[in-house]
C-alpha cells in the first residue's frame, strides 16, 4: 500500500473466559443479569476480604497456551496494578504483570493464499473492571450522575500479546479472525468481538522499507469488530505516512478509533503517563501448574483446527472450501464424523451439514448440538436418497421436519406418503399429462433442441410433488416422446 | 461472687460453667460491669455490643445445659480488636474513614468463635488501619495502660491488651503486622502470641501489610492462648496464604518441662537502646530457664539491624495498595459536595485517614512509584530475605530464641508522638519476626517502677507448641502474671 514504508503491528487481545465464575470469587460471569447482582463482598472489594484463583480460568489458559503453541511457565505470580477509579473497586487490578502464566508461541495466519507464523509474546490472566453509567455527560466528567455495576468486575480476562510480526491492517484482521476461531473451537471463550469478549488494541509504526530499527509507534483502541480493526489500522497506517512524508514526528500516543467517520483521534499523551506501581499480589500465592495436570490438560484439547483440517483433507478427501467451513465449528465437524460413521458418503454428508442444516442453525440461532436432528437420522435420510426411495427434495423436506418436529424419518414418510414414486404405471401416467400440456416444448424437442428434455422432466417432478425420480422420469419422457 | 468472675482466665472460668456453679450471662454481666467501672478510665472498646453478647451467651448456657461436648471457650466473652470485620457490627479500624462501617460478613476467625459459643462483648481500639504503637494513633480515642493511665497500654491492638490487663475482658483477639499483640501484652503485663504466617486465617481481617498480617490471642495466661490458638488456627480455603497442615491440640504441650530446650538468647537484642532493667529482667528469666533445665547460650542475628528499615519499606507499600479502596465511592465516609470525581477522592482521603496513616500511604506509594522501586522495594524484600536466613541458620543450634518484647516498659502518652522514628524503634524487637514469618510470644517477665516488662520468645514456623510448653512452664515457675494492676493515676 505504502511502499517507500513498512507496516509493524503488534496486538493486545483481551479474551473474556468461558468460566461459570469469577476470577477470585465465586460470583456468577452470567451476562445480562441485572445490575449489582452477581456480587459479593469480594468482587467489591469490601475491607477484609481476600482472593481465591479460579482454577477453571487458570486451566483455560493453559488450554490456550496449548493450543497457541506457548511454552508454559512453571511459575507465574499475580500482581497488582494501581490507579483509581470507580468501575474498580479495590483501585487495583489484580493482573499478572513480571510473570505471565505463558510465553513463547505462535498462530498461523494464511492471507491471499500465503501462510505465515504470528509470534505470542506472552499470556497472562487478570481480572476485568465494572461498568459505568453517566447521566448528563459521556464520561464521568461533567456527568451529573454516574452509577456503577460490578456485576462485570472481577471476571476472568485472558490477554494475548503479539510480536510486532504483523505487516499490515489485513493481516491483523485476518490474525483476529483465526484467533477467534482458535478460542471458540478450543471452548474458552466466545470471543464475540461486537459484544466485547474479545477485545483488541493495536501498536503501530512505520518505517522505510528495508529498515530493521522500529518506528515510533502509537496505540489504537476502541475497534469493536474486525472490519473496526482493519479500518482503524488503515487510517492510522495513512496518517503515519503522511506525516512521515511530509518529514513530520510521529507522536508516541494512544489514539482511539472513530468508526463513524473511519479516523483515528489522538488523546492528550500525559492523561495516560499512569504510573501502575505493580507489586506482586501478598494476597496469593505463584501459580504452579504441575506437569500432569497440564498434561490431562492436553488430553483434552483434542485436535486442534489446523490439524483436524489435514486429516478431513487426507481422510475424507473434502475440497478445500467445504473442509474450511466444516472445521470452523468443531461442532459440525464432530457431527460430520459421526454422521460417515453410519454412512460413507463424506462428500454428500459434508454438503448437507454446511447447506440446510447449517441455514437452518442460523435461522434458529442454534448449534448444532442443540437440535432434535442426529447424525443417526441425518444418515439415515441420506441413505434413502442414496438407495433411490426418496428425491433430494423430499430428502430436504423430511429433514426440516425433523428439525421442526423431532420426529422420527419412518414417521414423517410414512404420514406423508413421501416415497418415490416405484409404480411405473403411476409415473406414465403423469409423464403423459406433461406431455399432454406442453405442446409447445414438445415440439420443440422433436425438431431437435434436446436440452428442453431437463424442462419437462422438471414439470413431471412438479406433477409427481418430488416424487418422482428425475432419471426414470426422463428415461419415460424419451420413450414417450421417441 | 459474680463481680470477680471478669478477673479470673478463660480455663477457669471454664472448668466452673462445666460444673456448672455459673453460667456464661453472669460472666458476661460481670464483664459489663467491670467495663462500666472502669472503661470510662481505660478507654479499650470502640463499640460494645451487650445485647448480641448477652444473646450469644444465653444461647452458650442452653449449650452447656444440654450436656453437649462443648469447646473450653462456649460461654466465655471474648473482645475483638476493631479491625476484624463482624457482620452487622461497625468495624471501624479506629478510622474515621470507616467510622460507620457495617460489615456485610464475619471474618472466618470471628465466625469460629461464634460457631463454639464464645459471645463478643465489645469492639477494641486501636492505632488506626493498626499503624501505630501505643493507640495514639487512633482516630477517635487514645487507650490508658491499666497499669499507670498516664501511660500507653501499646499497640497497635492496644485496646484488646488493656481490656484483658484491667478484666474488661476475660480474651481478646488481636493482630500483629509488626509487633502489634506482642508490644501491647509486653506494656500491658499479659500474654501475647502472633502464630505463624499461615496459621490463622486472614479472611475479614482488614489489611494493613497482607504479607505480615496475622491474627492471636492476647490473653491472661498462657494456657487461655492455648485455648484461643485451639479455636482460631487452621487452614481456611478462603485466604490463599493460610497453610494446609494439620491443627494440634495446643493444650496437650502445657506441660512444666524445660528439659533439653536449647535456648539462644539474642545479643543484638540486648545492647543499645534497650532500657537497663529490661536487659535484667530477660536476662533473670534467662536464668531461671536454665535452672528448669533449659540449656541458654547467645546468639548473634547480624542482619537484624536493617529490620526496621526494611519493614518500614515493605509495610507502607502494601498499606498503600491496600488503603486504595478506600476511596468514598462504594462504602465508608464520602466527603461531600465535591464538585467532581477527583476532587472526591481527594476530600474524603484528605478528611478520612490520620496523619499516620497519611504518611505510611506516602511513604509507600515513593517506594513503589517507578524508578524507586529497585531501590526501595526491591531492596528491602532482599534484606528480608537476609533476615530469615539468619533465623534458620540460628534454629539449627535453637529451639527458642528469647528477647526483650519491647526496649522498655510503656512510655508516657504523647512522649514520642512528635518523633515517629523513635515511635518505629519501639518495635525493633517484634518486627524481625513478622519479616520472617515466625510465631513469637510475649509473656510478663518483670516490672520496672511499677510497669510490666515483657520477654519474648520465638520459634521456628509452626513451632507453637514449643513456645506454649516453653511459656507455660515459666510461667509455672513465676508469678508475674498473678499481678493485677489497681488501676492508679489519672
Ligand atoms: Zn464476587
Amino acid at each position: 500500500m505504502h511502499s517507500k514504508y513498512e507496516t509493524v503491528i503488534g496486538l493486545e487481545t483481551h479474551a473474556q473466559l468461558l468460566t461459570e465464575s469469577k476470577m477470585f470469587c465465586s460470583c456468577s460471569t452470567k451476562f445480562g443479569s441485572k445490575p449489582n447482582t452477581n456480587i459479593c463482598p469480594v468482587c467489591t472489594g469490601q475491607p477484609g476480604v481476600l482472593p481465591v484463583i479460579n482454577k477453571k480460568a487458570i486451566e483455560l489458559a493453559i488450554k490456550t497456551a496449548i493450543a497457541l503453541n506457548c511454552r508454559i511457565e512453571k511459575m507465574s505470580v499475580f500482581a497488582r496494578k494501581h490507579y483509581f477509579y470507580p468501575d474498580l473497586p479495590k483501585d487495583f487490578q489484580v493482573s499478572q504483570y513480571e510473570l505471565p502464566l505463558a510465553t513463547g508461541g505462535f498462530v498461523e495466519i494464511e492471507v491471499e493464499g500465503k501462510k505465515q507464523k504470528i509470534g505470542i509474546t506472552r499470556i497472562h490472566l487478570e481480572e476485568d473492571a465494572g461498568k459505568l453509567v453517566h447521566k448528563g455527560a459521556a464520561r464521568i466528567m461533567g456527568a451529573g450522575e454516574s452509577l456503577v455495576d460490578y456485576n462485570r468486575t472481577g471476571v476472568p480476562l485472558m490477554e494475548i500479546v503479539t510480536e510486532p510480526d504483523i505487516r499490515s491492517p489485513l493481516e491483523a484482521k485476518v490474525f483476529m479472525e483465526t484467533l477467534q476461531h482458535l478460542l471458540q473451537f478450543i471452548g474458552v471463550c466466545d470471543a464475540k468481538m461486537e459484544e466485547g469478549s474479545l477485545r483488541c488494541d493495536a501498536n503501530l509504526s512505520l518505517r522505510p522499507a528495508g529498515e530493521t530499527k522500529l518506528g515510533t509507534k502509537t496505540e489504537v483502541k476502541n475497534m469493536n469488530s474486525f472490519r473496526a480493526v482493519l479500518k482503524a489500522l488503515e487510517a492510522e497506517e495513512k496518517r503515519h505516512a503522511e506525516v512521515l512524508n511530509e518529514g513530520g514526528k510521529i507522536l508516541q500516543e494512544t489514539r482511539f478509533f472513530d468508526d463513524i467517520n473511519e479516523t483515528t483521534i489522538g488523546m492528550r499523551s500525559k492523561e495516560f503517563a499512569h504510573d501502575y506501581r505493580y507489586f506482586p499480589e501478598p494476597d496469593l500465592v505463584p501459580v504452579e501448574p504441575d506437569h500432569q495436570w497440564i498434561e490431562t490438560i492436553k488430553n483434552t484439547l483434542g485436535e486442534l483446527p489446523e490439524a483436524k483440517s489435514e486429516r478431513f483433507f487426507n481422510e475424507y478427501s473434502l475440497a478445500a472450501g467445504i473442509n474450511k467451513i466444516l472445521i470452523s465449528d468443531k461442532l459440525k465437524a464432530d457431527f460430520f464424523e459421526r454422521t460417515v460413521k453410519h454412512f460413507n458418503k463424506p462428500e454428500m454428508i459434508a454438503n448437507w451439514i454446511i447447506g440446510d442444516i447449517a441455514a437452518y442453525l442460523n435461522e434458529n440461532k442454534k448449534s448444532i448440538n442443540e437440535i432434535s436432528l442426529t447424525p443417526e437420522k441425518l444418515s439415515e435420510i441420506l441413505k434413502l436418497i442414496d438407495n433411490g426411495t426418496i428425491t433430494g427434495k423430499i430428502a430436504k423436506n423430511i429433514l426440516l421436519e425433523v428439525l421442526g418436529t423431532g420426529k422420527t424419518v419412518q414417521d414423517i414418510i410414512k404420514e406423508q406418503g413421501l416415497t418415490q414414486i416405484s409404480d411405473e404405471g403411476e409415473l406414465v401416467k403423469i409423464v403423459g399429462d406433461v406431455i399432454k400440456n406442453n405442446p409447445k416444448q414438445v415440439d420443440e424437442f422433436k425438431s431437435g433442441k434436446d436440452t428442453v428434455i431437463m424442462f419437462l422432466v422438471g414439470q413431471v417432478m412438479k406433477a409427481s410433488k418430488g416424487r418422482a425420480k428425475p432419471d426414470k422420469a426422463q428415461e419415460l419422457l424419451r420413450k414417450a416422446l421417441g | 461472687m459474680t463481680e470477680e468472675l471478669f478477673g479470673k482466665t478463660a480455663h477457669e472460668l471454664s472448668s466452673l460453667l462445666k460444673k456448672r456453679e455459673i453460667s456464661s450471662v453472669e460472666i458476661v454481666e460481670s464483664v459489663y460491669s467491670r467495663i462500666g467501672a472502669v472503661e470510662d478510665k481505660i478507654k479499650a472498646f470502640v463499640s460494645i455490643s451487650r445485647e448480641q453478647a448477652l444473646e450469644a451467651a444465653r444461647k452458650a448456657d442452653a449449650k452447656l445445659k444440654s450436656g453437649e461436648n462443648t469447646d473450653p471457650l462456649c460461654g466465655i466473652p471474648v473482645a475483638i480488636k476493631d479491625n476484624m470485620c463482624t457482620k452487622g457490627v461497625t468495624t471501624t479500624c479506629s478510622s474515621k474513614i470507616l467510622a460507620n462501617y457495617l460489615p456485610p460478613y464475619d471474618a472466618t476467625v470471628v465466625a469460629k468463635l461464634k460457631e463454639l459459643g464464645a459471645p463478643s462483648t465489645g469492639k477494641t481500639n486501636l492505632d488506626e488501619f493498626a499503624m501505630g504503637s501505643s493507640t495514639e494513633n487512633s482516630g477517635f480515642h487514645t487507650t490508658r495502660n491499666p497499669w499507670n493511665i498516664e501511660t500507653v497500654p501499646g499497640g497497635s491492638s492496644g485496646g484488646s491488651a488493656a481490656a484483658v490487663a484491667s478484666g474488661e475482658s476475660i480474651a481478646a483477639l488481636g493482630s500483629d503486622t509488626g509487633g502489634s499483640i506482642r508490644q501491647p501484652a509486653s506494656f500491658c503485663g499479659v500474654v501475647g502470641l502472633k502464630p505463624t504466617y499461615g496459621r490463622v486465617s486472614r479472611y475479614g481481617l482488614v489489611a494493613f501489610a497482607s504479607s505480615l498480617d496475622q491474627i492471636g490471642p492476647i490473653t491472661k495466661d498462657v494456657t487461655d492462648a492455648a485455648l484461643l490458638m485451639n479455636a482460631i488456627a487452621g487452614y481456611d480455603a478462603k485466604d490463599s496464604t493460610s497453610v494446609n497442615a494439620p491443627v494440634p491440640d495446643y493444650r496437650n504441650v502445657l506441660v512444666g518441662n524445660a528439659k533439653r530446650f536449647r535456648i539462644g538468647i539474642i545479643s543484638d537484642l540486648m545492647g543499645k537502646g534497650i532500657d537497663e532493667e529490661v536487659k535484667i529482667a530477660v536476662r533473670d528469666a534467662a536464668k531461671q530457664l536454665e535452672k528448669l533445665g533449659a540449656i541458654v547460650e547467645e546468639v548473634s542475628l547480624p542482619t537484624l539491624e536493617y529490620a526496621v528499615p526494611a519493614y518500614y519499606i515493605i509495610a507502607p507499600a502494601e498499606a498503600s495498595s491496600n488503603l486504595a479502596r478506600y476511596d468514598g465511592v462504594k462504602f465508608g465516609r464520602r466527603s461531600k459536595d465535591a464538585p467532581d470525581l477527583i476532587t472526591m477522592y481527594y476530600n474524603t482521603r484528605r478528611e478520612g485517614f490520620g496523619s499516620e496513616v497519611k504518611r505510611r500511604i506516602m511513604i509507600g506509594t515513593y517506594a513503589l512509584s517507578a524508578g524507586y522501586y529497585d531501590a526501595y522495594y526491591l531492596k528491602a524484600l532482599k534484606v528480608r530475605t537476609l533476615i530469615k536466613q539468619d533465623f534458620e541458620k540460628a534454629f539449627t543450634r535453637f529451639d527458642v530464641l528469647i528477647s526483650p518484647t519491647a526496649p522498655s516498659p510503656a512510655f508516657r502518652i504523647g512522649e514520642k508522638v512528635s518523633d515517629p522514628i523513635a515511635m518505629y524503634l519501639s518495635d525493633i524487637a517484634t518486627i524481625p519476626v513478622n519479616l520472617a514469618g515466625l510465631p513469637a510470644i510475649s509473656l510478663p517477665c518483670g516490672f520496672s517502677h511499677g510497669l510490666p516488662i515483657g520477654l519474648q520468645m520465638i520459634g521456628e514456623a509452626f513451632s507453637e507448641e514449643k513456645l506454649l510448653q516453653l511459656a507455660y512452664t515459666y510461667e509455672q515457675n513465676t508469678d508475674w502474671h498473678k499481678r493485677k494492676p489497681e488501676l492508679k493515676g489519672g
